[in-house]
């Protein structure tokens, strides 16, 4: 069996209260931080090598060391998850919010933070409530507030509640919506709000499973999670499988362990396809990736693995089509997505998400033309020009430039399927 | 007339007290709004505005870029019926046209004895239990066409009351930290802890320097 970090707790009854946790070691990992130097602390997240668990990928310990050393400065955490068919906040926010609170107050101690936020999707009634009832337990238990566990250590935790929007989860428009505000992406630069984020201060924003790990890593230490994985990708990591498979679910596996393959047909795991159906499509990483095809199924999951294969692991959600399915359906349900969620800032991702999801809708619906195949390219090639991996950017933020993704991938591996659609005029799939 | 009942005019302060600048306790306050009235009336925006030293148009303004924050009436139980990609492939589109017959209102309409309205949703995060719905963002899933009708039947007896309350009521957890660690004692704290470490920094420099 491999190492569970994470969800460690998951399926313990009562997992997300603070009796539970504290029954499993919990709270231990923050006053050994504690009674360590900052730096100290620091140091065991970069020796961990840990990559940030929200979807761009970039090393947590790296990204503590930019940020800037003004007197006021902030942590937010990013659990606005929205990204299509990524799921795993979800189960750690509701399961363990204990974990989180924990690695989010060891790392406002490790960078200094003055006060620390937990952005957290509006639509997880249950999560609010379950973190909320984690964070008054632990003003309560003393882990949080004034001069935490008698260290000197003082800080803050709110929790804040989204309203609905997918570009929240864009690290600028977080910062947006949290100072009250319509969640617009900012203009770059400033890249980072490691420099300038929340209220103009300097501001690290990191991502629920990023901070869950942080526990674990200050316990064990940063080596005996870099022991973990291979390469850049280290320590475990939460695969969130859903779409034509027996047993969707969230798996956490050490990183590189397992491929595609094996986490979509391994019994223990997804199980494998309904009626002896075969693999027609993988989408990973969110449907902001490229998808790949059958022919790439024996790639390991990890982090540069998938990169050299043209697509990213992002997220961590990996959504199977099976031969029963519809592609050009999958792709225009993701354009829709996407015309529906772009924040409207940018013409080329507004008017293009707008446009690609008509002609996609058309197309599926049986009144397509030969040549609206190129006019999609056409126009995903306004929002990220020469349609290359990754992409380039016209837009303030990434949003629009992940529009193509699924078009182009769609069009390259599904040409004949589109072309029925558009000979036949609908579409041949059942459903 | 205050729009708030002095409980939620309690919490309100609460919540503005836990932010360095008010306005960021603009959406926790919609929120605040709904789970008292529904939705987000213009009363409750003039108050909201005039609590964070704003104007009206720039709560509706910000209000109206949120999927959750509901200017306007909806039904007791907001149904959202998910069809992004991984609920498509499990028959969520098929499942709102369900829906739609079943409550008889089409997508966004809300029924005649106000009890529900229907949404489309994007992805909710509850990817393995596809096709999925939310009501009054409680989840449910997978659903066949007949669970559907159950959960709607249960809905419309009362059957739920307790799992699902009213529109508007999102967490039902209400902080009850004490107060807030003065920023002047924190910013105290983190100058000192600065210092330490530049000073350990000056001392390893120095062995370093002294070593070679």
């Amino acid at each position: 069996m491999s190492t569970k970090i994470v969800t460690a707790r998951v399926g313990v009854p009562d997992s997300f209260l603070l009796s539970t946790y504290l029954d499993h070691g919990g709270y231990s990992a923050l006053r050994k931080a504690l009674s360590m130097t900052p730096e100290e602390v620091h140091a065991e997240v970069m020796a961990s090598g840990m990559l940030g668990r929200g979807g761009a990928g970039f090393e947590a310990g790296r990204k503590w060391s930019m940020l800037k050393q003004d007197l006021i400065r902030y942590l937010v955490v990013n659990g606005d998850e929205s990204e299509p068919s990524t799921f795993k906040d979800h189960l750690l926010v509701e399961n363990d919010p204990h974990q989180l609170v924990e690695g989010t107050l060891i790392t406002a101690y490790a960078i200094g933070a003055t006060r620390a936020f937990i952005y957290l999707r509006g639509e997880f009634a249950l999560g609010l409530e379950r973190v909320q009832t984690a964070i008054n337990e632990a003003y309560a238990y003393g882990a949080i507030g004034a001069n935490i566990f008698g260290s000197g250590f003082s800080i803050d935790l709110v929790l804040q509640p989204g309203a609905g929007a997918y570009i929240c989860g864009e690290e600028t428009a977080l910062i947006e919506s949290l100072e009250g505000k319509r969640g617009f992406p900012r203009i770059k630069p400033p890249y980072f709000p490691a420099v300038i984020g929340l209220y103009g201060a300097p501001t690290i924003v990191n991502n629920v499973e990023t901070m869950s790990n942080v526990p674990w890593i200050i316990t064990n230490g940063g080596k005996a999670f870099a022991a973990l994985g291979k390469g850049r990708s280290t320590g475990t990591r939460l695969f969130a499988l859903s779409g034509d498979v027996m047993n969707p679910g969230n798996y956490e596996l050490e990183m590189t362990s397992k491929t595609f393959r094996e986490l979509i047909y391994d019994p223990e795991l997804g199980g494998g396809l309904k009626d002896g159906r075969s693999v027609k499509a993988v989408i990973p990483g969110g449907v902001s990736a490229p998808w790949i095809g059958p022919d790439n199924l024996d790639l390991p999951l990890g982090q540069d693995e998938v990169a050299q294969a043209g697509s990213m692991l992002g997220s961590g959600s990996i959504i199977v089509l099976d031969d029963h399915s519809c592609a050009v359906r999958a792709v225009w349900r993701i354009t829709k997505f996407f015309s529906r969620e772009s924040c409207g800032q940018c013409t080329p991702c507004r008017e293009g998400s707008g446009w690609i999801e008509k002609i996609m809708h058309r197309i599926e619906l049986g009144s397509g033309t030969e040549s609206d195949l190129d006019l999609l390219l056409d126009v995903c090639d306004n929002i990220a020009p020469g349609l290359t991996w990754p992409p380039q950017q016209t837009t303030i933020c990434v949003l629009g430039p992940s529009i193509p993704s699924s078009v182009v991938s769609g069009i390259k591996m599904f040409r004949d399927e589109f072309m029925v659609h558009i000979k036949e005029e609908g579409c041949p799939f059942v459903h | 007339m205050s729009f708030f009942s002095s409980e939620n005019l309690e919490k309100a302060q609460v919540l503005i007290g836990l932010y360095p600048e008010k306005r960021s306790a603009l959406i926790p306050l919609c929120h605040l709004a709904q789970g008292q009235h529904g939705h987000l009336s213009n009363e409750a925006m003039e108050q909201i505005a005039e609590m964070l030293d704003i104007q009206p148009a720039e709560v509706l303004g910000t209000a109206s870029f949120y999927d959750m924050l509901h200017t306007e009436e909806v039904g007791k139980y907001l149904v959202g019926v998910c069809t992004n990609v991984a609920c498509m492939l499990g028959g969520g589109i098929e499942l709102l046209e369900h829906a739609s017959d079943v409550l008889g209102v089409p997508i966004g309409g809300t029924t005649e004895d106000g009890m529900f309205t229907l949404e489309e949703v994007e992805c909710v995060a509850h990817c393995d239990k596809a096709p999925c719905a939310q009501v009054n963002y409680r989840y449910f899933g997978p659903l066949a066409n007949g669970d559907f009708d159950q959960l709607v039947d249960d809905l419309r007896n009362d059957r739920l009351s307790e799992s699902v309350p009213p529109h508007g009521v999102l967490s039902q957890v209400f902080r009850d930290a004490p107060a807030m660690v003065p920023l002047e004692i924190i910013h105290r704290e983190r100058r000192a802890m600065d210092d330490e470490k530049k000073a350990r920094l000056a001392a390893l420099n120095k062995d370093a320097g002294g070593n070679q």
